[in-house]
């Protein structure tokens, strides 16, 4: 962890000098530093609000946690300008290869197309992440990022929030007209409100080991059902920086969480899976974990986010990369509403659409979860046969779940303006902006998402030009492919991924979905679809 | 598409006589594998999970019956 800073000091604060009836009064709090409080402060921030973000602890959490950070979370990362960062520190992968025994059933492509800036997925160990993040946070004047303020009471008010914050110094109160609550799936502000935090539970156990080594195995995620070396259960390799490798054993339900845990009875374990010794522990964790979410995410003047608002188990990478989609999907909402450009009204497609991506999130990682460890004699008989069947026939190889890496979800949304016009293919209303690599007119050659973030990640019009002049409301950004003046399409898959035709246009919304398309769009079209988007319609 | 129930095979006996004899000689935990695995095969080449769903109802309506049966035989 050389040149990483992980412990932080506690600072007093003018507003702990403040008397009883005179807190401070800020538009956001976010309380919770990890990854999604951290990126939604700067998102917040870069889109000119000030922020307070409040942690419990000093430092920076230990244990390589999250590790895959999907091709979504870094197009995030890279609008909050750290995206680099991380994938010149993280391991590119794309591969995955699934084990039955000692044989390969079959391996998959994740991102099996070129022509995107930011590959599948990243391996990086949360800590860094987390400090990287720390590291831009404090580039930015607006955000005050305040340790050790632990957040002990939360009073609901009709326009804003009153918060109790306990410090080394004592308590004092801050009053928010948004609170957003990043404090993780041990969320005390969850608690404050009283949300109920129920679903599934698994008994299984697993068993996490970050063992340092050098060895040559591929960057590749790696996933054994019934392996030689962990017999009748299921195994995961994965590589991460610093030589540092991911291994995740499915124990037995009823193996003892306390003898599991001692190296000396994990080390025999890898030694058998690796077939040598030669390694140093990182960290060693075990596991049961439950698939659950809030009914609401949006309490009063308290927004839930991330692990508080839902959990999900690990297998499919569902849980950071969710979070930060929660993220990014708040910050441009609650900008809006803080700058009276849209009604609070906005912020309920909040929870329209991240509760139904927890839903699918949590729908895709329990029939994972349950692949892994049939819960009765039928399914492990099911499973038996899928694995046996997946020798010999790709329907099989299909149906081998070892793990559903996480996607985008595609949002079923009021905000969404419902096609009118025939599409072929191309990302529908409620889907992401697609990636792909086009060029200025000086040849420099760049990529669609940078020209997203050049037009400054506000709504902001796709046009696919046909030299007609564009009639557009004065508020959008504009990127323009083709025509006379338009940047330049020349390996056709801009055009090809976006299934368009001259005159074509995609209004994005300015966390990058796609608000309503057109093959020839109108000035009232368009300011209807921005309307219905930024829920003032 | 909906599920055809109706008799789809020209000779019905030929049909049912071929799943009994691929049973034949095989343990109760051999044929529920066997079973396992031709369920998968055929509801893939089926390929469209309405028409497996209302498979599942019609077979399911079975332990329904079956239990009706046995509480009425309680009584």
């Amino acid at each position: 962890m050389a040149q990483t800073r992980t412990q932080f000091g506690y600072r007093r604060h003018p507003d702990q000098d403040r008397a009883g009836g005179n807190a401070a009064e800020y538009p956001v709090v976010v309380v919770g530093a990890g990854p999604v409080g951290l990126s939604l402060a700067i998102d917040l921030a870069q889109r000119g609000q000030s922020v307070v973000l409040l942690d419990d602890a000093d430092r920076i959490g230990e244990g390589s946690r999250a590790i895959c950070f999907s091709k979504r979370s870094l197009e995030f990362w890279d609008r909050l300008g750290i995206g680099q960062r991380m994938v010149d520190k993280g391991v590119v992968w794309s591969v995955g290869k699934i084990f039955h025994g000692a044989s390969q059933l079959y391996q998959f492509n994740l991102l099996p197309e070129q022509g995107h800036k930011r590959p599948a997925f990243i391996n990086l160990q949360q800590f860094y992440a987390e400090a990287y993040l720390v590291d831009r946070v404090g580039e930015l004047a607006v955000i005050d990022l305040r340790w050790r303020n632990k957040v002990v009471g939360l009073e609901q008010r009709n326009d804003h929030a009153v918060l109790r914050v306990e410090t080394p110094d004592g308590p004092y109160k801050l009053h928010a007209r948004f609170v957003v609550a990043c404090d993780g799936a041990r969320s005390s502000l969850r608690k404050m409100v009283g949300a109920e935090f129920t679903g599934q539970v698994f008994e299984d156990q697993f068993l996490i080991a970050d063992v340092k080594m050098t060895a040559e195995f591929p960057t590749e995620r790696w996933f054994w059902f019934d392996p030689p070396f962990h017999a009748g259960r299921s195994a995961l390799l994965h590589k991460q920086p610093d030589d540092i490798w991911r291994i995740d054993l499915q124990l037995s339900r009823f193996a003892d969480p306390a003898s599991e845990k001692q190296p000396e009875n994990v080390r025999p374990r890898i030694a058998r899976m690796l077939g040598h010794d030669k390694f140093d522990f990182e960290w060693i964790s075990l596991y049961k974990f439950q698939c659950r979410r809030m009914d609401k995410f949006i309490h009063g003047r308290v927004i839930f986010a991330g692990d508080a608002a839902h959990q999900v188990s690990p297998f499919g990478a569902r849980g950071a990369n969710s979070g930060l989609e929660d993220a990014e999907n708040i910050a441009w909402k609650l900008d809006r509403v803080l700058r009276g450009l849209s009604p609070e009204a906005l912020l309920q497609s909040y929870h329209t659409e991240r509760s139904a991506a927890a839903d699918e999130n949590i729908r895709e990682s329990t029939r994972s979860t349950d692949f892994m460890a049939p819960a009765s004699h039928q399914e492990a008989r099911l499973r038996k046969a899928v694995l046996s069947l997946a020798k010999e026939t790709e329907f099989g190889k299909r149906m081998v779940n070892g793990g559903r890496l996480s996607v985008p979800s595609v949002y079923d949304s009021p905000l969404s303006t419902a096609d009118h016009d025939i599409w072929r293919g191309g990302p529908r209303p409620g889907a992401s902006m697609l990636d792909a690599p086009i060029a200025e007119r000086s040849g420099a050659s760049m990529f669609l998402t940078e020209a997203f973030i050049e037009q400054g990640t506000r709504f902001t019009l796709l046009e696919f030009g046909n030299d007609a002049v564009a009639d557009t409301p004065e508020s959008l950004g504009v990127i323009r492919i083709g025509g006379g003046d338009g940047l330049v399409d020349s390996s056709g898959l801009a055009g090809a991924r976006y299934d368009a035709e001259p005159g074509t246009a995609y209004l994005l919304r300015p966390d990058g979905y796609v608000a309503a398309r057109f093959r020839h769009p109108t000035r009232p079209a368009l300011d209807a679809a921005l309307a219905r988007a930024a829920g003032t319609n | 598409m909906a599920l055809s129930t109706s008799s789809n095979f020209a000779k019905p006996d030929d049909a049912f006589r071929a799943i009994v004899e691929a049973h034949r000689g095989l343990s109760d935990a051999q044929s529920a594998d066997l079973d396992a695995a031709l369920v998968l095969v055929l509801a893939n080449h089926i390929g469209d999970l309405d028409v497996l769903n209302e498979a599942i109802v019609l077979a399911k309506r079975r332990m329904l019956d079956d239990s009706q049966q046995q509480q009425q035989q309680q009584q």
